[in-house]
């Protein structure tokens, strides 16, 4: 073996490789990438969190979606009960107000017919007084038997 | 003429295997063959060369990744550097279960560094020694086999020692600090044998002191060595591929498929052995 002294040479250039490679090199780079590897795992955790908070929110969206659903079928329901009802309240004022009108109709029928009648029966008097007037002319006192007619005239 | 050749090729072997040389003899720098005598004050300036450019290029490198660093969306350079930093620590936080500010980069130096050195394995074993021939020749006026050209750094024992070495410095620095002197001396003679029994006990320490030093002083050798022989057996099976004409290329496809397995796997092994050494010398339970 010839051993010389190249070796306290490269001896004295591994130390200060070492040294420089301790001072200059290993910490700024180990540093780096703990660095990152933290900013990652942050970063893995976020998307976690991200991921959770979105499902709660689609959980929400669909409970809230049902409730409306819900609600709106209840108002569909409510309204529908009303317009029957209001249906019914206008047949029934309708048919109160046919029958109303029914009724009137049917009362004024019945007062022309009695005035008709009153009429023709007066008519009819006058006339029976006429004929019974022709008939016995000089024997009755149209005066004095009056009330006779009057009484003729009522049971007409 | 049959000796002349195998001449040839065990002195191409011998270039490929040889580091280029500078030292100082009688107070000017001299390279290569007149470095022969110097002994140890020798530099081997391919292996420093090549070395530190890699390291460099390493520090470059991460560097730039360092300063984009951001908790933004990484780019396609980021995400691979940040993928060794990520291999790197996973590797360190399931190995080491103390806090150090130090075994995390250390282990990333190690790795990438060691990885870069063993990568120059599979540049073509003659491109960049022939260029470097070439250049000496042509601008030096050097004879081009004088010139001397190892591109692999890990194959390369002072290479390998010194990794091993700083490694073992930080070992006993561990050990130190973690339990203190007392601790560290008591853990090398008072195991693996122990025994309540006082006169027994100091009979057992010199064989105790024996077994822990030996225990201690394997690992770095073993780091240093595993690393070198790796290397240098696949560079020199490269050689030999080289070395035997056309037939070359398949074989060299083969043998350097096999050594990308080989350069990440030792580059591997030495931060994990790294890792595991600190890890036992500042764990108390023994």
């Amino acid at each position: 073996m010839n051993l010389n002294a190249t070796l306290i040479g490269e001896l004295i250039a591994f130390i200060v490789f070492v040294l420089f490679c301790m001072k200059f090199v290993w910490p700024p780079l180990s540093n780096a990438i703990e660095a990152r590897q933290k900013k990652i795992a942050d970063g893995l955790a976020a998307t976690d969190r991200a991921e959770k908070d979105l499902a709660l929110a689609q959980d929400k969206a669909k409970d809230q979606l049902k409730d409306a659903k819900a609600q709106a079928a209840e108002i569909i329901e409510q309204a529908k009960k009303r317009e029957a009802k209001m249906l019914d309240e206008a047949v029934a004022k309708a048919n109160a107000e046919r029958e109303n009108i029914l009724a009137q109709a049917k009362a004024e029928v019945e007062a022309e017919r009695n005035r008709l009648r009153e009429d023709l029966r007066k008519q009819v008097a006058a006339l029976a007084v006429a004929g019974a007037e022709k008939i016995l002319q000089r024997s009755i006192d149209e005066a004095a038997h009056a009330d006779i007619l009057e009484k003729l005239v009522q049971e007409l | 003429m049959a000796a002349g050749e195998e001449l040839t090729l065990s002195s191409h072997i011998q270039h490929h295997l040889t580091n280029a040389k500078m030292c100082t003899v009688d107070g000017s720098l001299a390279f290569n063959k007149a470095c022969s005598e110097a002994g140890f004050w020798t530099w081997h300036i391919d292996t420093l060369a090549w070395s530190i450019g890699l390291g460099l290029l390493f520090l470059m490198l991460f560097r730039s990744a360092a300063k984009k660093a951001s908790t933004g969306v990484p780019g396609k350079f980021q995400c691979f550097i940040e993928m060794i930093i990520e291999f790197v620590a996973a590797n360190v936080k399931d190995t080491y279960h103390g806090k150090s500010k130090l075994i995390a980069p250390l282990a990333l130096t190690i790795f990438v560094w060691v990885f870069l050195m063993n990568l120059m394995d599979l540049v073509p074993v003659d491109f960049l020694p022939a260029f470097a021939g070439w250049v000496g020749a042509t601008f030096f006026g050097m004879d081009s086999h004088d010139v001397y050209m190892k591109i692999v750094p890990t194959t390369d024992i002072n290479m390998t020692a010194a990794l091993a070495i700083g490694v073992f410095l930080l070992m006993i620095g561990y050990s130190i600090r973690i339990k203190g002197v007392l601790g560290f001396v008591k853990e090398l003679t008072l195991h693996p044998f122990s025994t309540k029994i006082v006169p027994l006990q100091i009979v057992l320490i010199p064989f105790n002191l024996l077994l822990e030093l030996i225990a201690l002083v394997a690992k770095p050798f073993s780091l240093a060595l595993r690393l070198f022989g790796n290397l240098y057996a696949g560079e020199m099976i490269f050689i030999l591929i080289g070395a035997i004409g056309l037939l070359q290329l398949p074989l060299h496809f083969v043998w350097a498929v096999f050594h990308i397995l080989v350069i990440v796997l030792q580059a591997f092994v030495f931060m994990m052995l790294t890792i595991v050494y600190l890890s036992m010398a500042s764990s108390d339970n023994h």
